[in-house]
């Protein structure tokens, strides 16, 4: 316990609830995240990896349970503090959430603007985000024009492009071929050994577990059944 | 902020019919509105010039002394409504007669006494509801001393009449349009709004502020509510230069008073307005959507 006091934790969850209409889809969580981990959460299909990154992510509200953020419990904070929360991650939807009807550059340079960020600063960043990504050449076109490949780099494009200091990704590789999965892949750890927070939803386990050095968190039917240290 | 406009505009263009409809509809209660303002403003002068802005003479009996003149002002004062009372003796009515008629003044010479009775001249502050100067006159007409008092009766009676019938009629219509104007501004933004709904909650999830989201449908309400003015008003000035240019001869000589368009303050005043329509329009959608 004392142990865990001088670890600086960003998040905590205590017995976290989930409920959508009568599937419970998270059960009694209780999971801690300290600054600058790694963290795999896996499982099966159905297990509720996705549901528990946009509870992190402030995404989706628990039905019960405690949330504290750097030790405020997020009940009390109010509902007009929560975009400014929220700028803190940047998440990478598995469905990847893309405004269909805005380009690349205009659904990337979305989060800068709603952070008021001043244009010239917006283009310099977006533009260094697609080129790292590699979809530079892209960046006029429409979500629904590109390959799910593509759609998933410009998702994880969007989450990185605030300086978000957590990365929640859902599947981050998950339409991609081994050599694209592995950029991806590359491109997070790098933003992993600035200080950031990672924290990746897959079942894809051996992509993962080869070289990285985290957490892993195993989901099952809601709960969690095993947490283990990775090398 | 000019990105934003240009934006608001992006929006507008994409969804090319209803906001096309919407600005339409804004534009036809506008220029239902500003078509009763143009009567109103020049059946206002009209009367204005005829009525003299509400003048009524009073005139005495032959017992009259200005003596009595004190005790007569409070009087009449007391009934209210009552702007100004001059009074006009009746060497001073002569005198008046004798300048306007500048030949024929030796007939007036022959009269071996004043024919002319002594009177007030009394000027009313409101003079636009008939019925009140009716009852004023009626109450002035009472007093013992008091011979006649005269104020257009006929034709003001029933060109007032007339008047205020137009203008019950102007603003239940204008309400109406108002209204319907108001209806279908709110349930353009709603339809924007449920048609934007993955984009709205997409910014949401990325960290946006309810005022960052709400902002362009603000904007696209102002830009829609200003078009539409612009566009009534336009209308209206086309229409008016049509039938003003085949009209107004006709009847400025009959009426002498020239039929004039609005005037800057109005139109400015209604732009203002129907700009201020598209924002209500939005914000009780937005109210209702948003809870
Ligand atoms: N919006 C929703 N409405 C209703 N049920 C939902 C919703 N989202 C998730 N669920 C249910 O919650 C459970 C967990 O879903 P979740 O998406 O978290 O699983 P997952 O572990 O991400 O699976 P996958 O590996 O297939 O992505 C599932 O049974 C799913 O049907
Ligand atoms: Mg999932």
């Amino acid at each position: 316990m004392d142990d865990k006091k001088t670890k600086n934790l960003i998040m905590r969850l205590f017995n976290v609830r989930k409920r959508y209409g009568g599937i419970l889809a998270l059960n009694d969580i209780t999971l801690d995240i300290e600054q600058g981990e790694f963290i795999l959460i896996s499982g099966p299909s159905g297990a509720g990896k996705s549901t528990l990154l946009k509870i992190l992510g402030l995404a989706e509200k628990a039905s019960e349970g405690q949330i504290l953020i750097d030790g405020m419990n997020l009940a009390r904070i109010s509902s007009s503090r929560l975009p400014f929360l929220r700028r803190r991650f940047g998440m990478v939807f598995q469905d990847f959430k893309l405004i269909p009807n805005r380009t690349v550059y205009e659904n990337v340079a979305l989060v800068l603007e709603a952070a008021g960020e001043n244009r010239s600063y917006i283009r310099k960043k977006v533009m260094q985000v697609l080129r790292t990504t590699g979809m530079e050449k892209k960046q006029k076109a429409l979500p629904p024009t590109l390959s799910g490949g593509e759609q998933q780099r410009v998702a994880v494009a969007r989450a990185v492009v605030g300086n978000p200091s957590v990365i929640l990704a859902d599947e981050p590789t998950g339409s991609l071929d081994a050599t694209s999965a592995q950029a991806i892949l590359d491109f997070l750890m790098d933003y992993h050994k600035k200080g950031a927070t990672v924290l990746i939803a897959s079942h894809n386990l051996h992509l993962l577990e080869t070289h990285v050095r985290g957490r892993n968190v195993e989901i099952c039917d809601g709960t969690i059944k095993r947490t283990a240290t990775m090398l | 902020m000019n990105h934003f406009l240009k934006k608001a505009l992006a929006d507008i263009c994409s969804n090319r019919v209803l906001n096309l409809i919407t600005i339409i509809t804004i534009s036809l209660s506008i220029l239902v509105v500003s078509v009763f303002l143009l009567f109103f403003e020049n059946a206002s002068r009209v009367i204005e010039s005829w009525n003299q802005g509400g003048r009524a003479m009073i005139y005495f009996k032959k017992e009259f002394h200005p003596e009595m003149l004190p005790e007569l002002k409070t009087k009449i004062n007391a009934l209210g409504g009552i702007d100004r009372i001059t009074y006009i003796s009746k060497t001073q009515a002569l005198e008046d007669l004798k300048k306007k008629l500048s030949t024929g003044t030796a007939f007036l010479k022959t009269l071996k006494e004043n024919p002319l009775p002594d009177a007030l001249e009394i000027r009313m502050t409101s003079y636009h509801n008939f019925e009140d100067v009716k009852g004023l006159a009626q109450a002035i007409q009472a007093i013992d001393i008091v011979e006649a008092v005269e104020y257009g009766q006929g034709w003001l009676e029933q060109f007032l009449k007339i008047f205020n019938l137009f203008k019950m009629a102007g603003y239940s219509l204008c309400s109406l349009f108002f209204l319907i104007a108001l209806f279908i501004t709110a349930n353009t933004v709603r339809m924007a709004f449920y048609s934007r709904k993955l984009e709205v909650e997409i910014m949401r999830l990325v960290g946006a502020t309810e005022t960052f989201i709400k902002a362009p449908f603000y904007l696209e309400g102002l830009v829609q509510g200003f078009l539409g003015g612009i566009l009534g008003l336009t209308a209206l000035s086309i229409s008016y230069l049509t039938f003003s240019s085949g009209m107004t001869q006709h009847l400025a000589a009959d009426v002498f008073v020239d039929i004039r368009f609005l005037s800057v303050k109005i139109i400015v005043l209604i732009v203002f307005g129907s700009t201020f329509l598209g924002w209500f329009g939005c914000y009780l959608s937005l109210k209702q959507i948003l809870k």
